[in-house]
Protein backbone atom coordinates (compact mmCIF):
# COMPACT_ATOMS: atom_id res chain seq x y z
CA UNK A 1 0.00 0.00 0.00
CA UNK A 2 2.68 2.49 1.02
CA UNK A 3 4.52 2.55 -2.29
CA UNK A 4 1.32 3.59 -4.03
CA UNK A 5 1.35 6.82 -2.08
CA UNK A 6 5.03 7.44 -2.74
CA UNK A 7 5.55 7.02 -6.46
CA UNK A 8 4.78 9.47 -9.26
CA UNK A 9 5.75 12.53 -7.23
CA UNK A 10 3.86 14.00 -4.33
CA UNK A 11 2.11 16.86 -6.04
CA UNK A 12 -0.38 14.82 -8.02
CA UNK A 13 -3.95 14.14 -7.05
CA UNK A 14 -4.33 10.46 -7.81
CA UNK A 15 -7.23 8.11 -7.82
CA UNK A 16 -6.63 4.41 -8.26
CA UNK A 17 -8.95 1.48 -8.75
CA UNK A 18 -12.00 3.50 -7.85
CA UNK A 19 -15.22 1.54 -8.06
CA UNK A 20 -18.66 2.99 -7.59
CA UNK A 21 -21.78 0.97 -6.89
CA UNK A 22 -25.19 2.56 -6.67
CA UNK A 23 -28.16 0.37 -5.88
CA UNK A 24 -27.19 -3.00 -7.32
CA UNK A 25 -25.38 -1.63 -10.34
CA UNK A 26 -21.69 -1.04 -10.85
CA UNK A 27 -21.44 2.44 -12.32
CA UNK A 28 -17.71 2.23 -13.02
CA UNK A 29 -14.89 0.05 -11.81
CA UNK A 30 -11.10 0.22 -11.60
CA UNK A 31 -11.06 3.85 -12.58
CA UNK A 32 -7.68 5.57 -12.39
CA UNK A 33 -6.98 9.25 -12.82
CA UNK A 34 -4.17 11.69 -12.21
CA UNK A 35 -4.41 15.42 -11.85
CA UNK A 36 -1.27 17.51 -11.63
CA UNK A 37 -1.09 21.15 -10.59
CA UNK A 38 -2.21 23.54 -13.32
CA UNK A 39 -4.00 20.81 -15.25
CA UNK A 40 -7.62 20.15 -16.07
CA UNK A 41 -9.31 16.81 -16.51
CA UNK A 42 -12.52 16.77 -18.50
CA UNK A 43 -14.81 13.85 -17.79
CA UNK A 44 -16.80 12.88 -20.79
CA UNK A 45 -19.20 10.09 -21.34
CA UNK A 46 -22.84 9.39 -21.89
CA UNK A 47 -25.55 10.22 -19.38
CA UNK A 48 -25.37 7.79 -16.52
CA UNK A 49 -21.73 6.90 -17.08
CA UNK A 50 -20.85 8.06 -13.57
CA UNK A 51 -19.41 11.53 -14.05
CA UNK A 52 -21.36 13.01 -11.17
CA UNK A 53 -20.79 9.92 -9.05
CA UNK A 54 -17.03 10.21 -9.50
CA UNK A 55 -17.16 13.85 -8.42
CA UNK A 56 -19.25 12.98 -5.40
CA UNK A 57 -16.75 10.27 -4.45
CA UNK A 58 -13.88 12.74 -4.74
CA UNK A 59 -15.84 15.27 -2.70
CA UNK A 60 -16.55 12.63 -0.06
CA UNK A 61 -20.32 12.75 -0.56
CA UNK A 62 -20.45 9.15 -1.78
CA UNK A 63 -18.37 6.26 -0.45
CA UNK A 64 -16.25 4.41 -3.00
CA UNK A 65 -16.74 0.67 -3.05
CA UNK A 66 -13.02 0.20 -3.50
CA UNK A 67 -9.93 2.14 -4.48
CA UNK A 68 -7.76 4.86 -3.02
CA UNK A 69 -7.18 8.52 -3.59
CA UNK A 70 -3.94 10.15 -2.57
CA UNK A 71 -2.41 13.61 -2.47
CA UNK A 72 1.06 14.46 -1.18
CA UNK A 73 1.37 11.04 0.35
CA UNK A 74 -1.81 11.08 2.36
CA UNK A 75 -4.99 9.15 1.82
CA UNK A 76 -7.69 11.70 1.13
CA UNK A 77 -10.66 9.50 0.26
CA UNK A 78 -13.43 10.73 2.55
CA UNK A 79 -10.96 12.88 4.53
CA UNK A 80 -13.38 15.67 5.37
CA UNK A 81 -10.83 18.03 6.80
CA UNK A 82 -8.60 17.92 3.74
CA UNK A 83 -11.54 18.04 1.34
CA UNK A 84 -13.16 21.06 2.93
CA UNK A 85 -9.96 23.09 2.64
CA UNK A 86 -8.82 22.04 -0.82
CA UNK A 87 -11.85 21.15 -2.86
CA UNK A 88 -14.53 23.44 -4.20
CA UNK A 89 -17.45 21.47 -5.55
CA UNK A 90 -20.13 22.91 -7.81
CA UNK A 91 -22.96 20.43 -8.16
CA UNK A 92 -25.91 20.41 -10.55
CA UNK A 93 -27.83 22.36 -7.96
CA UNK A 94 -26.65 25.84 -7.19
CA UNK A 95 -27.01 25.76 -3.41
CA UNK A 96 -28.60 29.20 -3.35
CA UNK A 97 -31.66 30.14 -1.33
CA UNK A 98 -34.28 31.67 -3.67
CA UNK A 99 -35.58 34.02 -0.97
CA UNK A 100 -32.20 35.60 -0.31
CA UNK A 101 -30.26 37.96 -2.55
CA UNK A 102 -27.19 36.78 -4.44
CA UNK A 103 -24.93 38.84 -2.14
CA UNK A 104 -26.56 37.42 0.99
CA UNK A 105 -26.16 33.87 -0.30
CA UNK A 106 -22.52 34.41 -1.23
CA UNK A 107 -21.70 36.13 2.06
CA UNK A 108 -23.31 33.26 3.96
CA UNK A 109 -21.22 30.65 2.15
CA UNK A 110 -18.09 32.78 2.51
CA UNK A 111 -18.70 32.68 6.28
CA UNK A 112 -19.33 28.94 6.28
CA UNK A 113 -16.30 28.21 4.13
CA UNK A 114 -14.23 30.62 6.21
CA UNK A 115 -12.81 32.90 3.57
CA UNK A 116 -13.16 36.56 2.79
CA UNK A 117 -13.01 36.82 -0.98
CA UNK A 118 -14.13 40.06 -2.59
CA UNK A 119 -17.60 39.00 -3.74
CA UNK A 120 -18.24 42.04 -5.92
CA UNK A 121 -14.89 41.69 -7.68
CA UNK A 122 -15.43 38.00 -8.41
CA UNK A 123 -19.02 38.61 -9.49
CA UNK A 124 -17.82 41.20 -11.99
CA UNK A 125 -15.49 38.63 -13.57
CA UNK A 126 -18.42 36.36 -14.40
CA UNK A 127 -20.74 39.26 -15.28
CA UNK A 128 -23.33 38.99 -12.52
CA UNK A 129 -22.42 42.07 -10.44
CA UNK A 130 -25.61 43.92 -11.45
CA UNK A 131 -27.74 41.15 -9.87
CA UNK A 132 -26.01 41.02 -6.49
CA UNK A 133 -28.89 42.71 -4.69
CA UNK A 134 -31.64 40.70 -6.38
CA UNK A 135 -33.28 37.69 -4.74
CA UNK A 136 -32.14 34.51 -6.46
CA UNK A 137 -35.74 33.56 -7.32
CA UNK A 138 -35.88 36.51 -9.76
CA UNK A 139 -32.82 35.34 -11.70
CA UNK A 140 -32.86 33.28 -14.87
CA UNK A 141 -31.25 29.86 -14.69
CA UNK A 142 -28.14 31.15 -16.44
CA UNK A 143 -27.83 34.08 -14.03
CA UNK A 144 -28.31 31.73 -11.07
CA UNK A 145 -25.55 29.51 -12.47
CA UNK A 146 -23.26 32.53 -12.75
CA UNK A 147 -24.06 33.38 -9.14
CA UNK A 148 -23.12 29.83 -8.10
CA UNK A 149 -19.90 30.12 -10.12
CA UNK A 150 -19.07 33.29 -8.18
CA UNK A 151 -18.99 31.13 -5.06
CA UNK A 152 -16.43 28.90 -6.79
CA UNK A 153 -14.32 31.93 -7.70
CA UNK A 154 -14.35 33.15 -4.09
CA UNK A 155 -13.46 29.71 -2.70
CA UNK A 156 -9.81 29.35 -1.63
CA UNK A 157 -9.61 25.65 -2.57
CA UNK A 158 -7.23 24.87 -5.43
CA UNK A 159 -9.16 21.90 -6.79
CA UNK A 160 -12.36 22.76 -8.60
CA UNK A 161 -14.92 20.03 -9.16
CA UNK A 162 -17.40 21.41 -11.65
CA UNK A 163 -20.39 19.29 -12.52
CA UNK A 164 -21.76 20.64 -15.82
CA UNK A 165 -20.76 24.22 -15.00
CA UNK A 166 -22.12 25.59 -18.26
CA UNK A 167 -25.74 24.47 -17.84
CA UNK A 168 -27.95 27.46 -18.54
CA UNK A 169 -25.06 29.75 -19.51
CA UNK A 170 -25.20 31.71 -22.76
CA UNK A 171 -22.29 31.80 -25.21
CA UNK A 172 -20.77 34.88 -23.56
CA UNK A 173 -21.04 33.15 -20.20
CA UNK A 174 -19.30 30.02 -21.46
CA UNK A 175 -16.38 32.00 -22.87
CA UNK A 176 -16.11 34.05 -19.65
CA UNK A 177 -16.04 30.81 -17.68
CA UNK A 178 -13.41 29.29 -19.98
CA UNK A 179 -11.23 32.36 -19.47
CA UNK A 180 -11.61 32.10 -15.69
CA UNK A 181 -10.83 28.38 -15.76
CA UNK A 182 -7.69 29.03 -17.78
CA UNK A 183 -6.68 31.70 -15.26
CA UNK A 184 -7.18 29.21 -12.45
CA UNK A 185 -4.95 26.69 -14.26
CA UNK A 186 -2.30 29.37 -14.80
CA UNK A 187 -2.29 29.98 -11.06
CA UNK A 188 -1.50 26.31 -10.57
CA UNK A 189 -5.04 25.26 -9.69
CA UNK A 190 -6.59 21.99 -10.78
CA UNK A 191 -9.94 21.46 -12.43
CA UNK A 192 -12.03 18.35 -12.81
CA UNK A 193 -15.06 19.12 -14.91
CA UNK A 194 -17.90 17.14 -16.39
CA UNK A 195 -19.31 18.72 -19.49
CA UNK A 196 -20.85 17.87 -22.82
CA UNK A 197 -19.65 20.93 -24.68
CA UNK A 198 -16.26 22.15 -25.81
CA UNK A 199 -15.15 24.52 -23.05
CA UNK A 200 -12.22 26.08 -24.87
CA UNK A 201 -9.57 25.31 -22.28
CA UNK A 202 -5.88 25.47 -23.11
CA UNK A 203 -5.37 22.12 -24.91
CA UNK A 204 -1.83 21.80 -23.53
CA UNK A 205 -3.20 21.83 -20.01
CA UNK A 206 -6.31 19.73 -20.28
CA UNK A 207 -6.88 16.05 -20.81
CA UNK A 208 -9.93 13.89 -21.33
CA UNK A 209 -11.10 11.07 -19.11
CA UNK A 210 -13.54 8.93 -21.09
CA UNK A 211 -15.83 7.43 -18.49
CA UNK A 212 -17.06 4.73 -20.84
CA UNK A 213 -13.69 2.96 -20.57
CA UNK A 214 -14.56 1.98 -17.03
CA UNK A 215 -18.13 1.06 -17.70
CA UNK A 216 -19.39 -2.22 -16.28
CA UNK A 217 -22.31 -3.76 -18.04
CA UNK A 218 -22.49 -7.10 -16.26
CA UNK A 219 -24.85 -6.94 -13.31
CA UNK A 220 -23.28 -8.02 -10.06
CA UNK A 221 -24.47 -10.92 -8.01
CA UNK A 222 -26.89 -10.67 -5.14
CA UNK A 223 -24.20 -11.45 -2.57
CA UNK A 224 -22.18 -8.46 -3.68
CA UNK A 225 -25.13 -6.13 -3.79
CA UNK A 226 -25.95 -7.07 -0.21
CA UNK A 227 -22.48 -5.98 0.78
CA UNK A 228 -23.15 -2.37 -0.13
CA UNK B 1 -17.88 28.34 16.11
CA UNK B 2 -20.55 30.36 17.88
CA UNK B 3 -20.44 32.93 15.09
CA UNK B 4 -21.08 30.25 12.48
CA UNK B 5 -24.00 28.81 14.45
CA UNK B 6 -25.45 32.31 14.76
CA UNK B 7 -25.03 32.84 11.01
CA UNK B 8 -27.00 29.65 10.26
CA UNK B 9 -29.71 30.55 12.78
CA UNK B 10 -29.97 34.08 11.38
CA UNK B 11 -30.21 32.72 7.86
CA UNK B 12 -33.03 30.32 8.71
CA UNK B 13 -34.94 32.92 10.70
CA UNK B 14 -34.52 35.40 7.86
CA UNK B 15 -35.73 32.82 5.33
CA UNK B 16 -38.73 32.07 7.48
CA UNK B 17 -39.57 35.78 7.79
CA UNK B 18 -39.20 36.35 4.04
CA UNK B 19 -41.15 33.27 3.19
CA UNK B 20 -43.68 34.35 5.77
CA UNK B 21 -46.19 31.61 5.23
CA UNK B 22 -44.49 28.86 7.24
CA UNK B 23 -44.68 30.40 10.71
CA UNK B 24 -48.06 31.99 10.08
CA UNK B 25 -49.47 28.68 8.91
CA UNK B 26 -48.22 26.86 12.00
CA UNK B 27 -49.78 29.47 14.30
CA UNK B 28 -53.00 29.37 12.27
CA UNK B 29 -53.14 25.59 12.54
CA UNK B 30 -52.54 25.78 16.29
CA UNK B 31 -55.43 28.23 16.74
CA UNK B 32 -57.72 26.16 14.49
CA UNK B 33 -57.08 22.86 16.30
CA UNK B 34 -57.71 24.40 19.72
CA UNK B 35 -60.83 26.17 18.43
CA UNK B 36 -62.27 22.86 17.22
CA UNK B 37 -62.64 21.53 20.77
CA UNK B 38 -65.28 23.93 22.13
CA UNK B 39 -67.27 23.24 18.95
CA UNK B 40 -66.95 19.47 19.31
CA UNK B 41 -67.42 19.20 23.06
CA UNK B 42 -69.75 22.10 23.74
CA UNK B 43 -69.18 25.34 25.59
CA UNK B 44 -69.49 23.92 29.12
CA UNK B 45 -66.90 25.79 31.15
CA UNK B 46 -66.05 22.96 33.57
CA UNK B 47 -65.29 20.46 30.85
CA UNK B 48 -63.26 22.98 28.84
CA UNK B 49 -61.34 23.89 31.96
CA UNK B 50 -60.49 20.24 32.62
CA UNK B 51 -59.25 19.52 29.11
CA UNK B 52 -57.66 22.93 28.41
CA UNK B 53 -54.08 22.05 29.37
CA UNK B 54 -54.07 18.78 27.45
CA UNK B 55 -55.68 20.26 24.36
CA UNK B 56 -53.24 23.15 24.15
CA UNK B 57 -50.26 20.82 24.59
CA UNK B 58 -51.48 18.31 21.99
CA UNK B 59 -52.26 21.10 19.53
CA UNK B 60 -48.78 22.52 20.09
CA UNK B 61 -47.18 19.12 19.39
CA UNK B 62 -49.17 18.70 16.18
CA UNK B 63 -48.41 22.24 14.98
CA UNK B 64 -44.75 21.68 15.65
CA UNK B 65 -44.87 18.54 13.53
CA UNK B 66 -46.33 20.50 10.64
CA UNK B 67 -43.15 22.38 9.84
CA UNK B 68 -40.63 19.68 10.79
CA UNK B 69 -40.40 17.97 7.41
CA UNK B 70 -39.15 21.19 5.79
CA UNK B 71 -36.31 21.55 8.28
CA UNK B 72 -33.66 19.94 6.03
CA UNK B 73 -35.77 19.26 2.95
CA UNK B 74 -35.37 22.68 1.33
CA UNK B 75 -31.61 22.60 1.90
CA UNK B 76 -31.46 19.12 0.41
CA UNK B 77 -33.47 20.14 -2.64
CA UNK B 78 -31.47 23.23 -3.54
CA UNK B 79 -28.07 21.62 -2.89
CA UNK B 80 -27.25 23.62 0.25
CA UNK B 81 -27.03 20.44 2.34
CA UNK B 82 -24.21 19.07 0.16
CA UNK B 83 -22.38 22.35 0.60
CA UNK B 84 -22.84 22.23 4.36
CA UNK B 85 -21.31 18.74 4.35
CA UNK B 86 -18.38 19.94 2.23
CA UNK B 87 -17.75 23.11 4.23
CA UNK B 88 -15.34 23.08 7.18
CA UNK B 89 -18.32 23.62 9.52
CA UNK B 90 -19.09 20.42 11.47
CA UNK B 91 -22.41 18.97 10.36
CA UNK B 92 -23.34 18.54 14.03
CA UNK B 93 -23.19 22.31 14.46
CA UNK B 94 -25.39 22.79 11.40
CA UNK B 95 -28.01 20.39 12.81
CA UNK B 96 -27.91 22.08 16.22
CA UNK B 97 -28.28 25.54 14.68
CA UNK B 98 -31.15 24.43 12.47
CA UNK B 99 -32.97 22.90 15.46
CA UNK B 100 -32.62 26.17 17.35
CA UNK B 101 -33.82 28.11 14.30
CA UNK B 102 -36.80 25.76 14.04
CA UNK B 103 -37.68 26.44 17.66
CA UNK B 104 -37.41 30.20 17.13
CA UNK B 105 -39.60 30.19 14.04
CA UNK B 106 -42.18 27.59 15.12
CA UNK B 107 -42.48 27.09 18.85
CA UNK B 108 -41.83 30.66 19.96
CA UNK B 109 -44.82 32.06 18.01
CA UNK B 110 -46.95 29.25 19.49
CA UNK B 111 -45.92 30.20 23.01
CA UNK B 112 -46.73 33.84 22.32
CA UNK B 113 -50.26 32.96 21.20
CA UNK B 114 -50.89 30.44 24.01
CA UNK B 115 -52.34 32.91 26.61
CA UNK B 116 -55.10 33.90 24.19
CA UNK B 117 -56.01 30.27 23.59
CA UNK B 118 -55.83 29.74 27.35
CA UNK B 119 -58.55 32.35 27.81
CA UNK B 120 -60.62 30.68 25.11
CA UNK B 121 -60.29 27.28 26.78
CA UNK B 122 -61.11 28.73 30.19
CA UNK B 123 -57.68 27.88 31.61
CA UNK B 124 -57.63 28.80 35.33
CA UNK B 125 -55.67 31.97 35.94
CA UNK B 126 -53.07 30.30 38.18
CA UNK B 127 -52.32 28.02 35.21
CA UNK B 128 -51.13 30.71 32.77
CA UNK B 129 -47.62 31.25 34.05
CA UNK B 130 -46.88 27.51 34.49
CA UNK B 131 -48.32 26.84 31.02
CA UNK B 132 -45.95 29.33 29.38
CA UNK B 133 -43.04 28.21 31.53
CA UNK B 134 -43.51 24.51 30.73
CA UNK B 135 -43.84 25.32 27.05
CA UNK B 136 -40.64 27.35 27.15
CA UNK B 137 -38.88 24.41 28.81
CA UNK B 138 -40.52 21.61 26.85
CA UNK B 139 -40.88 22.78 23.25
CA UNK B 140 -37.12 22.87 22.50
CA UNK B 141 -37.20 19.10 22.97
CA UNK B 142 -39.76 18.92 20.16
CA UNK B 143 -37.41 20.73 17.79
CA UNK B 144 -34.40 18.62 18.79
CA UNK B 145 -36.16 15.25 18.54
CA UNK B 146 -37.94 16.47 15.44
CA UNK B 147 -34.55 17.41 13.99
CA UNK B 148 -33.42 13.79 14.29
CA UNK B 149 -36.59 12.63 12.54
CA UNK B 150 -36.29 15.29 9.85
CA UNK B 151 -32.71 14.29 9.09
CA UNK B 152 -33.69 10.62 8.90
CA UNK B 153 -36.40 11.33 6.34
CA UNK B 154 -34.67 14.13 4.41
CA UNK B 155 -34.00 12.08 1.27
CA UNK B 156 -37.46 10.50 1.14
CA UNK B 157 -39.84 12.08 -1.28
CA UNK B 158 -42.91 11.82 0.92
CA UNK B 159 -41.18 11.71 4.26
CA UNK B 160 -43.74 13.85 6.09
CA UNK B 161 -46.11 11.05 7.09
CA UNK B 162 -43.34 8.68 8.09
CA UNK B 163 -41.80 11.49 10.08
CA UNK B 164 -45.04 11.96 12.07
CA UNK B 165 -45.26 8.26 12.88
CA UNK B 166 -41.62 8.18 13.84
CA UNK B 167 -41.58 11.27 16.00
CA UNK B 168 -44.97 11.54 17.74
CA UNK B 169 -44.34 8.63 20.15
CA UNK B 170 -41.12 10.33 21.21
CA UNK B 171 -43.07 13.51 22.00
CA UNK B 172 -45.14 11.65 24.63
CA UNK B 173 -42.76 12.28 27.58
CA UNK B 174 -42.89 16.02 26.83
CA UNK B 175 -46.67 15.86 26.76
CA UNK B 176 -46.94 13.89 30.03
CA UNK B 177 -44.62 16.08 32.08
CA UNK B 178 -45.80 19.31 30.47
CA UNK B 179 -49.44 18.58 31.31
CA UNK B 180 -48.62 17.22 34.80
CA UNK B 181 -46.60 20.31 35.70
CA UNK B 182 -49.40 22.71 34.73
CA UNK B 183 -52.09 20.60 36.44
CA UNK B 184 -50.03 20.40 39.62
CA UNK B 185 -49.67 24.20 39.70
CA UNK B 186 -53.40 24.65 39.10
CA UNK B 187 -54.14 22.22 41.95
CA UNK B 188 -51.81 24.14 44.25
CA UNK B 189 -49.12 21.47 44.43
CA UNK B 190 -45.42 22.06 43.76
CA UNK B 191 -44.59 21.43 40.10
CA UNK B 192 -40.80 21.57 40.42
CA UNK B 193 -40.29 17.81 39.99
CA UNK B 194 -42.25 17.72 36.73
CA UNK B 195 -40.47 20.81 35.47
CA UNK B 196 -37.10 19.27 36.31
CA UNK B 197 -37.96 16.08 34.44
CA UNK B 198 -39.16 18.12 31.47
CA UNK B 199 -35.97 20.16 31.51
CA UNK B 200 -33.93 16.97 31.79
CA UNK B 201 -35.67 15.55 28.75
CA UNK B 202 -35.02 18.74 26.77
CA UNK B 203 -31.34 18.77 27.72
CA UNK B 204 -30.99 15.10 26.88
CA UNK B 205 -32.54 15.61 23.46
CA UNK B 206 -30.34 18.68 22.88
CA UNK B 207 -27.30 16.57 23.69
CA UNK B 208 -28.06 13.72 21.29
CA UNK B 209 -29.82 15.55 18.44
CA UNK B 210 -26.72 17.09 16.77
CA UNK B 211 -24.87 13.77 16.60
CA UNK B 212 -27.84 11.60 15.70
CA UNK B 213 -29.04 14.13 13.12
CA UNK B 214 -25.63 14.54 11.49
CA UNK B 215 -25.14 10.76 11.30
CA UNK B 216 -28.59 10.35 9.76
CA UNK B 217 -27.91 13.01 7.13
CA UNK B 218 -24.53 11.49 6.22
CA UNK B 219 -25.98 8.04 5.72
CA UNK B 220 -29.07 9.37 3.96
CA UNK B 221 -27.22 11.51 1.44
CA UNK B 222 -25.40 8.50 -0.01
Amino acid sequence: MSNIFDDKGPDILKGQNLTCIRGDRIIFSNLDFELAAGRALILNGANGSGKSSLMKIIAGLLPAQSGIMSFEGQDILGNKDWISHNICYLAHKNGMKPEMTVAENLTFWANMENHHGDIRKEATKIGIEHCLDLPVCYLSSGQARRAALTRVLCHPGEIWLLDEPTVGLDMAGVSLLAGLMNEHLDRGGRILAATHIELGLDPAKSAMLPMTDFRQTTPIGLEESLLC
Amino acid sequence: MLKLACAIIMRDVRLSLRHGSASTMVVGFFIMVVTMFPFAIGPEQNILQRISVGVIWVAALLSCLLSLDRMFQTDYEDGSLDQFILSPVPLELVVLAKCIAHWLTTSLPLIVITPILGIMMNLPEQGFMPMILTMLIGTPALSFIGGIGASLTVTLRRGGTLLSLLILPLFIPVLIFGVLAVKASIGGYPATAHMMLLLGFTLFSAAIAPWAGAAAIRSGIE
